[in-house]
This record gives C-alpha cells, sequence and structure tokens, in this order.
C-alpha cells in the first residue's frame, strides 16, 4: 500500500468536485508559533471576545474539555472530566497507536488538493475521545482561530464517542478582528460507536476575504446518534463542504441542521449526503439559509439502501436583499420499502406574516426581524441548553447585522 | 368611537365596500351579518389598515382621528385588535412571545393563557398545525395581552367545537365588558355605563349571541350596509328566510 504522503502527493493538484478552484501557492503555509497558555483567560480581550462570538468561552464555563488553536499552534488542549481526552492530534499520531485506525479512514486523503494539503503540510488539529460509557456531562470546546494575514490554516480533527458514550462538542472557528482573508483547511472524522451520542455544533465566524473548504465524513453504529448542526452567519469569500455521513448499523440516526446567512460577496456551498445502509436507520437534514446579497448553494442528499429506512430533507431559503439561493435536495431510494421526503421552498417574507405582526403592534422592520428571527430558529431536539443558548445568540447577532 | 364615512374601498380592481357608513359607540357592540363574499372580512381588514384594501373614498375615524391612511401597526397601537379567521402561521415565533409582542407591557402569560384552556401551546410554534378552535384561543389569548379598545372579530365561533364555545363566547363577552356580574357596589345601569370597549363581530351561525350581548346588527349585501337594528332581530329574519329578505332592502 502506498503511503499517505505519496497519495497525497498524487493528489496535490486534484480540483474539488465543487466550489471554485482556489490557488493554494496564494497562501502560506508556514507555521507561526504561539506559546502554550495555561490559563485562557489570560489571552487578550479582543481575542477572547472573538472566541465569544464563535461560543469559545475562555472562561470554561459549563465546558468539560476546550482545545485552542491558534494560526498552527496549539495553545490549550485539556480535559477537566475523566473519561474524556482532548489531544492535540501530532500528538496522538506520535504517541498512541489507536489513533491509525481513525486517521484518513473515513475521508480519502486523495480526494482533492485540499486533503492532499492537510496530510502534506498538517498544522494540527484535535483528537476528541469519549471513553467507553462516559457520559460528558458539560460541552467540550475547540476552537481554530487565525490571526496572521493570509495564512492556509491546516488541521484534521477526529472525533470518537466510544460505545455506549455521549458526548456534545461545540466547535468555533474565527478569526482576529483585524484579518482579513486566508484559507483555511479542514479535515473531519466522525466515530459514533454502537449506542453512542454525540452532538456536534459548529459555528464559523469569519473573515471577508476568508476560504473555506472542509472535508468531514462520518460513521454511526448500531443504536448511534449523530447529531450536526453547523451555523455560519457571517461574511466568508468561499465556503465549500459536503460532509458524508455512513448509517451503518440498525437504527442508526443522523439529524444535520444548518443555518446560513449569506452576506454580499460571499459564496457558500454547503451539503451533506447521509447514506442509510442498514435497517431501521433515520436520517434528517434540515438547512435555513438566508441571504442579503451573497451567494448559497443548499444541497442535501439522501440515499436509502434499505427497506424500512426514514429520511427527510428540508431546505428553506429566505431572500431578503439580492442574492441567490440554489436548494439542489436529492432523495435515492436504491430499494423497496424506503420513506424518504424532501421539502424545498425560496421565497421571501409573506406580506401576510408581517401585516399579523403589524396587527399586534410591531413596526414593519420589527416584524421582519422577528419573521427571520423565527425562521432561524429551529428546534433541535437533544442538544444541551448551553448549546442552544450559543445557536440563539449568533441567532441574534446575525439578526443585529442584517437589520441596519 | 368609530366613525366610518362613505368608505368606499377597492380590492384589486373590484370594488368591494360601497359607501359604508358605520358609527360604533364607546360601550357598544355590532354584530355583522352577510352572506358569504359580501365583504365583512373586507370591512374588517379596511378598519384594520391592511394595504390591499385601497380605500377610493370616504374616511375612517377612530378616538377623533382620521386613521384612513395610517399603517396597520400604528392602528394597533391606537388600539385596534382583530382576531383573525385564518391567521398565517410564522415559524420560530412561539406563542408565547406572540403574546409578549401583543402586551404593551409585561403580562402574567401563564394566567391569561390559563383562561382560555391555551397553557400547553405556548411553546408551540404561532398558529402552527393548530385546529379551528385552537386558532380562535390563541387570537383571543393575543388580544387580551393586547387590550385593545375596538375588537373586530372575524367568525369567532367557526370551527370550534361545542366544548369550547362557551369559554370563546364568554372570554369575548368579558373583553368587551359585557359579562353579566352582580356587583354590591355597583349597579347593572353604572357598569354599563362604565362600558368603554367597541366591538364589531362578525358572525355566520349566530352562536356567539347567546353569549354575547350586542347592541346593534348590521347587514352587509355586496358591499352595502343594508341595515340596522337589534341583532336578534336580524338573526331571526336571516335563519327564517335566509338573505332573501335583504335582497329585497336593499333594492
Amino acid at each position: 500500500m502506498r503511503s499517505l504522503d505519496e497519495m497525497a502527493l498524487r493528489a496535490r493538484d486534484k480540483t474539488a468536485k465543487l466550489g471554485p478552484d482556489i490557488d493554494l501557492d496564494a497562501y502560506g503555509s508556514e507555521s507561526v508559533p504561539h506559546g502554550y497558555v495555561e490559563n485562557l483567560n489570560a489571552l487578550s480581550e479582543a481575542d477572547k471576545i472573538r472566541m465569544i462570538l464563535a461560543g469559545v468561552d475562555a472562561g470554561e464555563t459549563e465546558r468539560s474539555g476546550t482545545y485552542v488553536q491558534k494560526d498552527t499552534s496549539v495553545i490549550h488542549a485539556h480535559s477537566i472530566q475523566e473519561g474524556l481526552e482532548v489531544i492535540p492530534i501530532k500528538e496522538a499520531l506520535e504517541q498512541y497507536d489507536w489513533v491509525r485506525d481513525y486517521y484518513w479512514k473515513l475521508v480519502a486523503v486523495d480526494t482533492d488538493k485540499y486533503t492532499a494539503r492537510a496530510q502534506l503540510d498538517l498544522h494540527n488539529g484535535y483528537v476528541i475521545r469519549a471513553l467507553p460509557g462516559s457520559k460528558v456531562i458539560w460541552p467540550v470546546q475547540a476552537c481554530m482561530y487565525m490571526e496572521k494575514e493570509g495564512l492556509s490554516q491546516n488541521v484534521h480533527n477526529i472525533i470518537i464517542a466510544e460505545e455506549g458514550s455521549e458526548l456534545h462538542i461545540i466547535t468555533g472557528c474565527a478569526t482576529a478582528a483585524h484579518l482579513q482573508g486566508g484559507l483555511h483547511v479542514g479535515v473531519s472524522e466522525f466515530y459514533v460507536k454502537k449506542n453512542a451520542k454525540l452532538s456536534f455544533t459548529m459555528i464559523h465566524y469569519w473573515a471577508e476575504e476568508m476560504m473555506v473548504r472542509a472535508r468531514s465524513a462520518g460513521i454511526v453504529e448500531e443504536g448511534g446518534i449523530f447529531l450536526n448542526n453547523y451555523i455560519c452567519m457571517k461574511p466568508v469569500r468561499s465556503l465549500q463542504m459536503y460532509p458524508t455521513t455512513h448509517l451503518a448499523g440498525k437504527g442508526a440516526v443522523a439529524r444535520f441542521y444548518s443555518l446560513l446567512v449569506g452576506s454580499p460577496g460571499s459564496q457558500m456551498d454547503v451539503g451533506g449526503r447521509i447514506y442509510l445502509k442498514e435497517p431501521d436507520t433515520r436520517a434528517e437534514m434540515i438547512s435555513r439559509a438566508i441571504t442579503n446579497g451573497g451567494s448559497i448553494i443548499a444541497r442535501g442528499d439522501l440515499i436509502g439502501e434499505m427497506p424500512g429506512v426514514k429520511a427527510h430533507l428540508e431546505c428553506q431559503g429566505l431572500i431578503l436583499n439580492g442574492g441567490s439561493i440554489h436548494a439542489i435536495p436529492e432523495l435515492e431510494g436504491m430499494i423497496d420499502g424506503v420513506e424518504m421526503s424532501h421539502e424545498a421552498a425560496v421565497g421571501k417574507i409573506a406580506q401576510d406574516e408581517i401585516l399579523y405582526l403589524m396587527s399586534r403592534g410591531l413596526s414593519e422592520d420589527e416584524a421582519s426581524a422577528t419573521i427571520v428571527r423565527g425562521f432561524l430558529s429551529v428546534d433541535i431536539p437533544g442538544l444541551p441548553p448551553q448549546l442552544k443558548a450559543e445557536i440563539d445568540r449568533a441567532v441574534e447577532q446575525s439578526d443585529k447585522d442584517m437589520m441596519m | 368611537m368609530l366613525q366610518i364615512e362613505d368608505l368606499q374601498v377597492k380590492l384589486g380592481d373590484k370594488e368591494i365596500l360601497k359607501h359604508i357608513d358605520l358609527e360604533i359607540l364607546p360601550g357598544e357592540t355590532h354584530i355583522l351579518f352577510g352572506p358569504n363574499g359580501s365583504g365583512k372580512t373586507s370591512l374588517l381588514m379596511t378598519i384594520m389598515g391592511y394595504p390591499q384594501y385601497r380605500v377610493t373614498g370616504g374616511k375612517i375615524l377612530f378616538k377623533r382621528q382620521d386613521i384612513t391612511h395610517m399603517s396597520v401597526n400604528e392602528r394597533a397601537r391606537l388600539g385596534i385588535g382583530m382576531s383573525y379567521q385564518r391567521p398565517p402561521t410564522i415559524h420560530g415565533v412561539k406563542t408565547r412571545q406572540m403574546i409578549e409582542i401583543c402586551a404593551k407591557e409585561e403580562v402574567d402569560v401563564e394566567a391569561l393563557a390559563k383562561k382560555v384552556n391555551f397553557s400547553e401551546f405556548l411553546k408551540r410554534d404561532v398558529n402552527e398545525g393548530f385546529s379551528g378552535g385552537e386558532i380562535k384561543r390563541s387570537e383571543l389569548l393575543q388580544l387580551m395581552a393586547q387590550d385593545a379598545d375596538l375588537f373586530l372579530f372575524d367568525e369567532p365561533e367557526s370551527g370550534v367545537d361545542l366544548e369550547n364555545i362557551a369559554l370563546i363566547g364568554n372570554t369575548i363577552s368579558e373583553l368587551l365588558q359585557r359579562e353579566f356580574r352582580i356587583d354590591l357596589n355597583k349597579t347593572q345601569k353604572e357598569r354599563h355605563r362604565e362600558r368603554t370597549k367597541m366591538g364589531l363581530i362578525i358572525t355566520h351561525t349566530g352562536f356567539i349571541l347567546d353569549y354575547v350581548t350586542a347592541d346593534k346588527g348590521q347587514v352587509l349585501f355586496d358591499g352595502v350596509l343594508t341595515c340596522t337594528t337589534h341583532p336578534r332581530e336580524i338573526f331571526r329574519c336571516i335563519s327564517r328566510v335566509g338573505y332573501e329578505e335583504c335582497i329585497r332592502c336593499a333594492a
């Protein structure tokens, strides 16, 4: 078998299937050293504020562990709960053989030039693992922070919820306030083992000239639940991701929710694909997109390969003030007895809803804001209250920006 | 006081209200009858200020202000509240939040909801999957919070099951300060005199008359107010011979 490096080398110039091509040479990949920080409160106020916007609390209130990477360096990684491991991936690859069983096992290293770069020029990333049977009470937080202008930040993350465990992660990607542009290449591999539950909430808080290419895949075993929330409401030049999830055990469940706001100049191409491969597997994928000048492609693909599986896809888009939304919902039933449905709608705020609220005393602007906020407030069952609060906060924040 | 003078309204190119004159004094409740398509809902929507109902002539005065061209929310703030027949669902906006929006100041949402047996719906998106009767209770709850001076009810009893009709009827009666109550400190006459709330209620079935006393009845036929008299009398006439008689009156 060829080594990962060899495979990556061959794919070094391979363009991706989706999303505009990025000239990787335009972004520096050299390491940017930042010292390790024992106490996150020692970070600058400006950095802390940006991190909070992406759901990462330097005070670590109601968190069970933290990983923070600034540019190319890990500045903090630790777990404060038994049964939970938070390890920088470079360290994990050197010290633990078991990591190799998960590294590049779901995402092919030669998928395209971005995966190749994450192999050939890996900066770091995290391994977060909940040991068998452990219940992580508070969410674990992880932050990928970018400060250096024009940097290509290349990370690889592995998330493992061992058998019977429960793990909640909030991960924020944020850029320093002054930063204009850079490239973030992120590979993530999710393993949800038998009867485990994993919730993964990702909040992106980028800068106007940022390019983002995420390459993720997950596998859910028998009785496992994988809840994945993605929120991106801030400007980004170009964002493309299309994670694949395999429901590979009886009764496995995946639920994906995404909230997108496309600002002028932003291009987002976000979707997901779920394979329902075993009996009684269920998948739900819900996306809400709003554009006020940006371009959004919202994809979703559900593939039912077993009788008795249930899957539902929902893409809803609101065009507020120019821009475009392209909803591409796909269902593939491969056999008799699958139950799959989808619902897609792209439109504007309904006038009768505005007038209804106005007749209760709100001004037209207040009525629109209320409807938009409602549109983005999706009920996500099974999400811990702290994470629900983070999502609400992100929605509220974007709401303020949009209504200016 | 609500005063409508020679009101003419078009919806699209169609003239739907023709030279309407109507006056509701403080404390008065009127019942609006009329066959389907006669313009009853249009009249309520016009009073509420829905822009698709274009006023081409005449004017509407409320509390001595000309509101003919006021926006919907200005009218709401001035004290006009409406209970809709088929209000839109607003996804992600909870009924509780809606009640808070309606209230000008802080209200005890739980206590209000209890009154119309609606506590368990507070967590639900407003109007999402509500049955006919649930919509009516939700609308009433919003109006209770809004505490308007003029209440417009569009068929408050339609789609309501028998179990809830009394609840709805009595709540409306209370909103309009028409509930019967023995008050040792005040005579009924004094209580009537203190009534300030105004109501305009569209009814199809007349059931609401069993619960809400009303001062006057109006019949709207083909965009024209054809008759003003005691609501019971109108109801009896319509029950016996339908709107045939109204056609004769209008002629």
